[in-house]
């Protein structure tokens, strides 16, 4: 419990880990869904302070890793018009497309704005009604409102030159996917807490009850993730599987009713494909007929993408928790936050970016790479200076 | 952007037919939305994300969260400048020379919208 000391409450932390320490009595494999989550986990070690028993694996909540590469170059060719104004989250500056990012455009010219809330976007609309603007509308249920709301301002208010370029996803189809797969190793997860402040926890318990896993809403701070470690593995050992609310300051179980409105007025539920991960039915919302009119790519029609997904990138792989980033052979060489090969590598949620900033460089012994010192915080070999001031 | 940051409601208006705020997160002060919490007052805190506040939060918890995230660094991430932050994650130049943008608005790139990185710095460390 080296690092201990570094949490908010440290004897509050002591008494979670070792109530998690006196009840596992054998393995367990728990995901974390959300980036946030693993973030949090990477940054205090808590995977580390664990019992060995108690496994981590890192679940495909980013938002920013998951857009599919078609759609990152669709972003490209639409933000490289001379007749657009393109608005994004600065998350997505250094997302890489096929060859180049959002960055490189508005280095080469481009007008990439980047906004705070997507209401900035359609203020930029107003302002500029000789050009279209386009907003890049990505995200999880916790983001999806705020752009569905954005859509419908734009309609009433009758705003004809803003669109939104859709890649919304959802977390339980996600869920779904992850207990079908063969290689699935998961018997817990830990659920996204913001997600669920939006979502409630409705629809869990079904998905629970059929794979008989034990699903724990949580929240992102460290004392949230060992409460939601302590209670997941509470229920293992005693053979449950039900849908416990380990965040009740944020999440009701009704979520929030006129966010929920929104989302189904804007948005219908479409098949989505997922970065490194492929289409997983029902995963994800697309505009309905009602707002087609402000989806930029029925407005553009960008057509003859061609996706080009670096070979040794195994970004997928981390995503669906079948291997750890350090696994891979371009971790820490080939593959850097300055130099990323996928988007886990340059969204500060993935997982691979947290663990090359936080110093998760231990290798195994079959890699090729001069050994690495052990634990969070050591300084390493194969890597540049620590990015992190 | 994943991040969903605590803070309290300063001031209520209407704009365009919508309910905004002025909210306080720890001294960085934003425009958020509250078409989705209606009923929330000045003086109450909220969990916002990208703009728009999507749950009520007890006054304790959002205080804890709120030190957390500035000891953390995560307020920065928030609500410093994007660009600077991509390019010194990448290693580009920045600022882009302005010869090389199209408009006097590109060069904006959204920033007036939020406090200078110096700014959030320093409230990180108070």
């Amino acid at each position: 419990m080296k690092y201990i000391e570094e949490f908010q409450d440290p004897d509050l932390a002591r008494r979670l880990l070792d109530d998690i320490h006196a009840t596992v009595t054998r393995p367990w494999a728990l995901m974390e869904v959300c980036g946030g989550q693993t973030h949090t986990i990477i940054r205090h070690g808590i995977d580390q302070l664990l019992p060995e028993q108690v496994e981590l694996i890192h679940g495909p909540g980013c938002p920013v890793c998951v857009t599919p590469l078609e759609v990152i170059d669709k972003a490209l060719e639409i933000a490289s018009r001379p007749d657009v104004i393109f608005c994004s989250f600065g998350d997505m500056l250094r997302v890489p497309g096929t060859g180049r990012d959002l960055f490189q455009v508005r280095s080469e010219g481009g007008d990439v704005r980047v906004v705070y809330s997507p209401l900035d976007a359609l203020k930029v609309a107003r302002q500029n009604p000789g050009r279209e603007v386009v907003f890049f509308g990505i995200g999880f249920e916790t983001t999806a409102p705020p752009n569905a709301m954005t859509v419908y301002q734009a309609k009433r208010l009758g705003i004809p030159n803003f669109s939104l370029l859709v890649s919304h996803v959802r977390v339980p189809p996600a869920i779904e996917a992850i207990m079908r797969s063969p290689s699935c190793r998961v018997q817990g997860f830990l659920a996204a807490g913001h997600v669920c402040s939006v979502m409630g926890t409705g629809e869990y318990p079904e998905l629970a009850a059929r794979h008989r896993v034990p699903i724990v809403v949580t929240g992102f701070e460290p004392l949230d993730i060992l409460e939601g470690v302590r209670r997941a593995v509470r229920q293992l050992e005693r053979g449950e599987h039900t849908v416990d609310n380990a965040y009740a300051r944020a999440v009701r179980p009704e979520g929030n009713p006129a966010a929920l409105a929104m989302l189904e007025d804007v948005f219908e539920v479409t098949d989505r494909a997922w970065r490194g991960i492929g289409v997983i039915p029902d995963s994800g919302w697309r505009l309905s007929a009602r707002y087609r009119e402000f989806d930029a790519e029925h407005r553009f029609a960008v057509t003859g993408i061609t996706t080009r997904e670096p070979a040794e990138c195994r970004s997928g792989e981390v995503l669906q928790g079948l291997l750890k980033p350090h696994e891979c052979e371009a971790f820490g060489t080939t593959c850097t936050p300055r130099t990323p090969l996928g988007a886990t590598m340059v969204s500060s949620e993935g997982a691979c970016a947290a663990y090359y900033l936080y110093r998760r460089l231990e290798l195994t012994p079959a890699r090729t790479a001069p050994p690495a010192p052990a634990g969070p915080h050591a300084s390493t070999a194969p890597l540049e200076a620590s990015p992190v001031a | 952007m994943c991040l969903a940051v605590p803070g309290r409601v300063l001031e209520i208006a209407e704009e365009n037919g919508t309910r905004m705020a002025t909210v306080d997160f720890g001294g960085v002060v934003k425009e958020v939305c509250l078409e989705y919490l209606p009923d929330l007052q000045v003086g109450e805190y909220a969990i916002v994300h990208v703009g728009f506040a999507l749950q009520r939060l007890d006054e304790e918890s959002a205080r804890q969260t709120l030190e957390l995230f500035n000891e953390l660094g995560m307020l920065q991430e928030e609500f410093g400048d994007p660009w600077e932050q991509a390019a010194q994650a990448g290693g580009a130049r920045w600022p882009f020379e302005e010869a090389a943008l199209t408009d006097e608005g590109a060069g904006d790139g959204g920033r007036s919208e939020g406090p200078a990185t110096g700014h959030v710095a320093q409230e990180a460390r108070q």
